[in-house]
């Protein structure tokens, strides 16, 4: 074990050239002020078309809309400690939850990952100077930061926002049962913000299939950035299908069509159809990335390559190809589904999400387990999805579904899903790269806080709403019986939610103290493996002057622990090994 | 009795003087019931099996289907409902404490307790075949047993079919759901109630009545936004759909009032849309009938024709996509 393997030459990436007609960067770790010519300040932010600078835009506004939606949860639970509606009026609470659940699946989740942290991390994992289309991923942050505004203006118009459930089904979303401005600004914030996710789509799928590195095969591609691929094919099936029902309905709230109501020949429950169409790859839009924020972390804290990489591959894309087939899952109690077909489709999902369940652990397995933040909120993902997951296979089956549906179970289920997958693998995620972003550390003792906090309010808030759900409890109640006998537990819920929405306060300070008092975090500080820790905290405008020879998914570890690095599946490199002749052609090309 | 006695020892197997569930048979007075003694002491043979057999089974019988917080359902295709939800959370319960246990297991046993470098392995093929197989056979499982249960509790009788296959008697309910309020038609009986549920605090909604151990058939339809017709002791929702004319069939086993709600978003006072079901005997619920017919409680014709004369773009569906019970009628 005392011979160490000399790590291997670097190799410069192609010329970017780039839309803006830069040039890279001299040296690995230079930042690149000298000669980026352009406005600096705000007008370098707002003409921007740099993905990091346009990653941080989408997460700081997706953060933002985060916590304006988490406070109108916090009003939602606040109402229902009580059985009267002791604290907002009807409308009013048929508002929040319809901007809550608006807020957070089109506004959030999905932007926070695919626009966000996708739009960061893809390029740098992939080795490209940017995305494939700079312009255009600019102006998809336009996009979804107008279409943000514009749902959010709801609330300032006569009639307020609007008020049918984030699905608005049909007819209650016609503009005879909901007249007034809050469902067009609704309507039209999906229609923007929908093309701001095709867009991104667009530039994902471009930027991986055409801007990797030499030797990032496909196969060597981080499965972060592999389940970016898949979920930008999932937004280009699912969005424009969304982008059209809108605009039927937007037909028939203003121009006399009748496609969605039955006195002129239409049919209402065509909306569920088109609406699931997307909404259910719209559910693994939301769930992919996180997926591979876990996967491409769990590795680095186990301080092991990941078990099952190609496992993982065909499991994302069977999750994919099948989320495309089970959307009537969510219209079991309609009764015009075919109940086997769409059940089974469901159930089946089950098959690679437990497959992707064991590869994490297998990645564990053997390891040596150290337990940093972002190691504790995968950790905490994998029992929250676990939960979520379970309940969600209950679920599939229709005769089950009739005695759940639209009762607080289907709420306490898919609540622990996305969080599972937004907030817990989020916050990882967030924690995971926030150093690389920024070039600062968030401060250890504050995550683990904020952890702990959301661990035990997610509990406490959602297993007594799995109860209240079997009691009878309908969703979207602003108000019930004293009889019932649901106050008890929606206490101990609307408990758990505070103690989630206190444990955000410890998320801020860190932010705060990072930036008050900042720790240089330095190019790799948790020691990962990935392309993206090669380059400096944060990376200079190009990226990369410099690629470590990139062998498999993990070249920056390759190159960091030359003496155990992957040389292809299943084998461990022995420190006697020499680079071979392909790995030596493949460093010099 | 000479008979009888010898074919309680031929069950027994000659084993006198240890008390046996089958020894009772010999001190019944037997021959009052006029039976030959054979054929009793066969019956006191498989009862004394029975119980034998049956007693774990009853007093487990808790144990093989726990409630888990849901209702045990009232209603027959309710109870069915409620033992593949059980068997499920049971199953549930096992898988997804097993990988939980496996998760926590991980991480405690290979938290980091040197610098050694772990070994660098990737897969391991036999494993991973191994756990995509297991998940492929329990939703096999799965989906066999929930095909079953939702056939049963799918199962419609016949359009306006009187009595069912058995020969039991079918009242027709036409429910019909609006903002804010049902309306619960008895299209044989000629009685209707309605209530809005908007009509002051505490207020239940109206109550739909029904016989116990005859099969009611809901006719469900919206006259405006989309519904869920929702009875936790049921164990069943279905939506009221416009321009869709749901149908689903209800057995109800046990005498009481259970309590029901809307459960889709249907605006503003989506949360008061209250109801109520009464579940009471046959000959009280004739009763019943007659009086809300003498208090003037009739159909209002308007209401209930479209079920005769659908309009032309409406489905009819028994709530499986595939079986319409104008096609079931067909089958019978």
């Amino acid at each position: 074990m005392t011979t160490t393997i000399e790590p291997p030459e670097l190799i410069s990436p192609e010329e970017p050239g780039g839309p803006d007609g830069h040039t890279p960067a001299a040296h690995r770790g230079e930042d690149d002020h000298a000669h980026h010519q352009g406005p600096t300040g705000i007008l370098n932010w707002l003409t921007s078309t740099d993905h990091k600078v346009i990653g941080k835009s989408y997460m700081i506004t997706s953060l933002i809309l985060f916590f304006i939606a988490g406070i109108m949860a916090l009003v939602i639970r606040a109402q229902l400690t009580t059985p009267t509606a002791s604290l907002v009026s009807f409308q009013t609470y048929n508002e929040l939850f319809t901007m809550h659940g608006s807020l957070m699946m089109y506004l959030f989740a999905g932007p926070f990952a695919f626009g966000g942290l996708a739009n960061y991390i893809v390029p740098l994992q992939v080795g490209a100077p940017d995305m494939a289309f700079p312009r255009l991923n600019a102006l998809s942050y336009w996009l979804y930061l107008g279409g943000s505004i514009t749902m959010m203006s709801g609330f300032l118009v006569a009639g307020g926002a609007a008020s049918f459930g984030w699905v608005s089904y049909a007819p209650l979303s016609n503009a005879t049962n909901s007249p007034g401005a809050g469902a067009d600004l609704w309507l039209m914030s999906l229609a923007l913000t929908g093309f701001s996710a095709i867009f991104t789509g667009v530039n994902l799928c471009a930027t991986i299939f055409y801007l990797r590195a030499p030797g990032m095969t496909m196969f060597r591609v981080p499965i972060f950035s592999w389940n970016m691929l898949v979920t930008a094919i999932l937004i280009l099936i699912a969005f424009p299908v969304l982008f059209g029902a809108v605009v039927m309905l937007f037909c028939d709230r203003h121009f006399g069509t009748h496609i969605f109501t039955v006195q002129g020949g239409g049919v209402p429950v065509l909306w569920q159809n088109l609406f699931w169409f997307f909404g259910h790859p719209e559910v693994y839009i939301l769930a992919l990335p996180y997926f591979g924020m876990v996967t491409d972390i769990i590795p680095v804290f186990s301080r092991k390559p990941l078990f099952g990489y190609k496992g993982m591959v065909f499991a994302t894309m069977s999750i994919a190809a099948l989320s495309t087939g089970v959307w009537a899952h969510h219209m079991f109690t309609t009764g015009v589904v075919l109940l086997p077909f769409f059940s089974l489709l469901s159930y089946m999902i089950a098959i690679p999400t437990g497959i992707k369940f064991f590869n994490w652990i297998g990645t564990m397995w053997g390891g040596q387990l150290s337990f940093q933040t972002p190691m504790l909120f995968s950790i905490g993902f994998l029992f929250a999805f676990l939960m979520g997951g379970v309940t969600g296979v209950l679920l599939a089956s229709p005769p089950v579904d009739f005695m759940t549906h639209d009762t607080y179970f289907v709420v306490a289920h898919f609540h622990q899903v996305l969080i599972g997958t937004a907030v817990f693998a989020g916050f990882a995620g967030f924690y995971f790269w926030y150093p690389k972003m920024f070039g600062r550390m968030l401060r250890e003792d504050l995550g683990k806080l904020h952890f702990w906090g959301l661990f035990i309010g997610f509990w406490v808030c959602y297993m007594p709403q799995y109860v209240v759900g079997l009691d009878g409890m309908p969703r979207r109640v602003a108000a019930y019986l004293p009889s019932n006998g649901w106050t008890t537990l929606n206490v101990i819920s609307t408990v758990g939610a505070f103690i989630i929405g206190a444990s955000f306060l410890f998320f801020l300070v860190n932010l705060w103290v990072s930036w008050r008092h900042p720790i240089p975090a330095g190019d790799n500080p948790w020691d990962g493996g990935g392309l993206e820790w090669f380059t400096t905290s944060p990376p200079p405008h190009h990226n990369y002057s410099q690629l470590p020879p990139i062998r498999s998914e993990r070249p920056t570890w390759d190159y960091n622990h030359p003496e155990h690095r992957t040389i292809h599946a299943g084998r461990h490199v022995k420190p006697s090994d020499t680079p071979s002749e392909d790995e030596k052609v493949g460093a010099s090309s | 009795m000479p008979t009888s006695v010898i074919a309680v020892k031929a069950v027994t197997n000659g084993s006198p003087g240890r008390p046996r569930p089958a020894d009772r048979a010999t001190a019944e007075p037997s021959g009052t019931s006029g039976h030959p003694g054979p054929r009793h002491a066969r019956r006191w043979r498989r009862r004394a099996l029975a119980a034998a057999i049956g007693a774990p089974l009853v007093l487990g019988g808790c144990n093989l289907y726990p409630t888990y917080g849901a209702s045990r359902g009232v209603t027959t295709q309710g109870q069915e409902t409620f033992k593949l939800y059980s068997g499920m959370m049971t199953t549930g319960i096992v898988v997804g404490g097993l990988v939980f246990l496996l998760i926590l297991w991980t991480i405690f046993r290979y938290r980091k307790r040197s610098e050694e470098m772990p070994r660098q392995f990737h897969d391991n093929f036999r494993i991973e075949i191994l756990y995509t197989v297991i998940p492929v056979i329990i939703v096999a499982f799965l989906f066999f047993f929930t095909v079953i249960t939702e056939n049963n509790v799918d199962a419609v009788v016949p359009v306006n079919a009187t009595v069912t296959a058995t020969g039991n008697p079918v009242v027709d309910i036409r429910v019909t759901a609006f903002q804010w309020g049902w309306r619960f038609d008895y299209t044989g009986l000629n009685v209707g109630v309605a209530g809005e549920t908007t009509e002051g605090p505490n207020n239940h909604g109206p109550q739909m009545v029904v016989p116990v151990g005859q099969t009611v058939q809901i006719t469900l339809v919206s006259d405006d936004v989309i519904h869920g017709f929702y009875v936790r002791d049921f164990n069943f929702s279905r939506y009221a759909l416009p321009g869709v004319t749901n149908f689903f069939d209800l057995d109800v086993m046990h005498a009481g009032t259970y309590n029901g709600q809307c459960t889709q978003i249907c605006g503003l006072y989506h949360s008061e849309m209250l109801f109520s079901v009464r579940a009471i005997s046959p000959a009280a619920f004739h009763l019943w009938a007659r009086a809300e017919v003498a208090a003037g409680h009739t159909l209002q014709r308007s209401g209930s024709s479209a079920q005769d004369n659908p309009p032309p773009n409406t489905h009819i569906t028994n709530g499986s996509g595939y079986n319409t019970p104008a096609e079931a009628k067909g089958d019978q």
